[in-house]
């Protein structure tokens, strides 16, 4: 505890100052072309931690924002690249009819899954969570001749923009795909800050404090907790179906259990109530993934333990352990 | 056809046991301590191996006598080391850690023993078929269910008339009046730990006997233990009993007629009782929801 009061550091400023903090982030998302190769790294890099961004964003509205615990949002995100994906090989080639396709089916499926869960919470919400995450990872495992099975799903590729006046070539450019990414992310995240905002965003804040007391005033406690999952549920979709175009190549890890421990580990690494945190994690984790697995064969030894420390020493993330440090 | 069906219900009532002694495990540790333990899988595959290790020295009837012990020893000093920390805490991080954990003994096992498979040695006397009519059933796999039913008489036995065991139980039910009574709660969820480790280190040395050992054969059997869970209501072990055996047999009766649903059935199952019966079968409402 300092006696004096100091003049804020810079790092103090930007966490006290939302809009200083949006301008900063924005601004190293938006340059991410010009400095990204200068540190060694690629864009497709930068693309995949927007998208891990994205996922984990999303399933904090339910874990950081409502206080309801999944560990089933994997299947969601791997449903709305299975979606894309199968859309791109079997319908048409259209890129944003494919992220809408992939949007829905993981939306739809998350919708009609919450109506069975809505009831549990804590451990046994997560137990159910799991499970149905696994029936979706089963049925893209053994559904061979439609999904590609244990091989993934391979044969699309995402198609370039058509305006009809002019064309955007995602296809071929790394760095305009980056920018199509990043534009799809900050409608998304936009949405997400609005919903916050709103009446609903503040119900689900009650929620998480205290469900008793929300229940007590007569708030529709499972019918918000259904909306928030099925909310949730469309957004990672949505992050999912980018991810197909990423890779041009949807694959059923996507959608195991493992991936949904991933996206939880994203968001609780890098703060789970706040707002920016999932991003920050997933700059963190793609990093850490891309490191390892390039050092190590032994992947997940390393992995294990960054899970293990981080719950035992950093449980509020970075964002949280910076907020709580600066007294913001 | 007979032949067929006796043969997958055999098999059912086999993997069935396995789902049982899993899942009580990791039933015993949700109930009292309020974690799902994701490394429980890795728990059985380490029963295993420790066999794998001790039967060179001990024989086979040693090792299944000693690895479940030694587990449980393991899974003491994990929940004294690790798990503990996260009682108080959201239970995502109890989930994270033993997520994390599950990852470590995966790679530890992977890295000690090898990662490609290693059979366990059984004794000649039971790999031998029961009768010539029923060359399906060795007698491995009737000395596994009967090991099965002896160890679930046992854990229902310890829970019944031991002193710790009834405090299991009583805990279950309300850990703080069991608290304000002046049991040591801490100490009791170790034992707990212990003896839900122990059943997968069970579990663990009679699956290697059938299947071999890798370092994620615990992978396939967790799934299907949480489902037994689900459907048997959490907060139940008759529940967990029932359930683990009902998906066991189900799932087997389906490879008779159509085997690529085989572990489909398992989720449909879990399905149709959340839909008209969401607290499980045997689970009571308000407990642990």
């Amino acid at each position: 505890m300092s006696i004096a009061p100091s003049t804020p550091t810079p790092v103090q400023s930007l966490v006290a100052r939302p809009w200083l903090q949006l301008a900063v982030i924005w601004a190293l998302l938006l340059t991410v072309p010009l400095w990204l190769p200068l540190l060694g790294g690629y864009t497709a890099i930068a693309a995949r931690v927007v998208v891990f961004a994205l996922a984990a964003m999303s399933l904090n509205l339910l874990l950081g924002f409502t206080g309801v615990l999944s560990f089933g949002h994997g299947a969601y995100f791997g449903l709305g690249a299975y979606g894309a994906g199968l859309f791109l090989k079997y319908v048409t080639a259209s890129t944003p009819l494919a992220i809408v396709a992939g949007t829905l089916l993981a939306g739809v499926s998350g919708t009609l899954f919450g109506r069975l869960l809505v009831r549990r919470r804590g451990v046994y919400f997560a137990m159910v969570t799991i499970a149905f995450g696994q029936v979706c990872y089963y049925i893209a495992y053994k559904w061979d001749d439609f999904t590609g099975g244990y091989d993934g799903l391979r044969g699309f590729i995402r198609a370039p923009l058509d305006f009809g006046l002019f064309k955007i070539d995602i296809a071929a450019s790394g760095v305009v795909f980056y920018f199509f990414v990043l534009f799809v992310f900050g409608l998304a995240v936009g949405l997400q800050a609005l919903i916050l905002r709103s009446p609903f965003g503040r119900t689900m804040l009650a929620i998480r404090e205290n469900e008793r007391r929300a229940r007590f005033l007569g708030l529709p406690v499972e019918r918000h907790i259904w909306l928030a999952f099925s909310i949730s549920c469309f957004f990672t979709g949505l992050a999912g179906s980018l991810y197909a175009l990423l890779n041009n190549f949807a694959d059923p890890s996507a959608l195991n259990y493992v991936m949904s421990g991933n996206i939880i580990m994203i968001t609780v690494m890098g703060g789970m109530r706040t707002f920016w945190g999932p991003l920050l994690g997933a700059v963190l984790f793609v990093m850490l993934q891309d490191y390892v697995s390039s050092m190590t064969t032994n992947w997940m030894f390393f992995v294990g333990v960054t899970f293990v420390l981080v719950v035992l020493l950093f449980p509020r993330g970075l964002m949280g352990v910076l907020q709580k440090r600066l007294g913001a | 056809m007979l032949e067929l069906v006796m043969f997958n219900l055999t098999n059912g009532l086999i993997v069935g046991a396995f789902y049982v002694l899993m899942a009580l495990g990791l039933s015993l540790i949700i109930n009292l301590s309020n974690v799902v333990n994701f490394a429980h899988g890795n728990f059985l595959a380490i029963g295993g191996y420790f066999a794998f290790t001790l039967t060179p020295y001990i024989g086979f009837w040693g090792a299944l006598l000693v690895s479940p012990f030694l587990t449980a020893i393991f899974g003491y000093a994990i929940e004294k080391l690790l798990i503990r920390h996260v009682y108080a805490r959201n239970h995502i991080y109890s989930l994270l850690l033993t997520f994390g954990l599950g990852f470590i003994l995966q790679d530890a096992c992977r890295y000690l023993w090898g990662p490609s498979p290693l059979p366990l040695g059984i004794p000649d006397a039971l790999s031998q078929a029961v009768t010539p009519e029923l060359f399906f059933v060795t007698w491995y796999r009737v000395f596994m269910v009967v090991v099965v039913i002896v160890a679930v008489g046992g854990l229902f036995a310890f829970l019944r008339y031991t002193r710790v065991g009834m405090r299991i139980r009583a805990g279950t039910l309300d850990l703080d009046t069991v608290s304000a009574l002046g049991v040591n709660v801490a100490a009791l969820r170790s034992y707990n730990f212990a003896v839900g480790s122990f059943l997968a280190g069970l579990a663990g040395v009679l699956a290697a006997g059938q299947i071999g050992l890798n370092p994620n054969m615990g992978d396939d059997l967790i799934m299907p233990s949480f489902i037994a869970i689900i459907v048997g209501g959490v907060g139940s072990l008759t529940g967990t009993l029932l359930g683990g055996l009902l998906i066991g047999i189900a799932a087997a009766l389906t490879t008779v007629v159509y085997p690529a649903g085989a572990e489909a059935v398992i989720y449909v199952i879990m399905a149709i009782v959340l839909l008209i019966r969401p607290r499980g079968l045997l689970g009571e409402e308000g407990m642990l929801t």
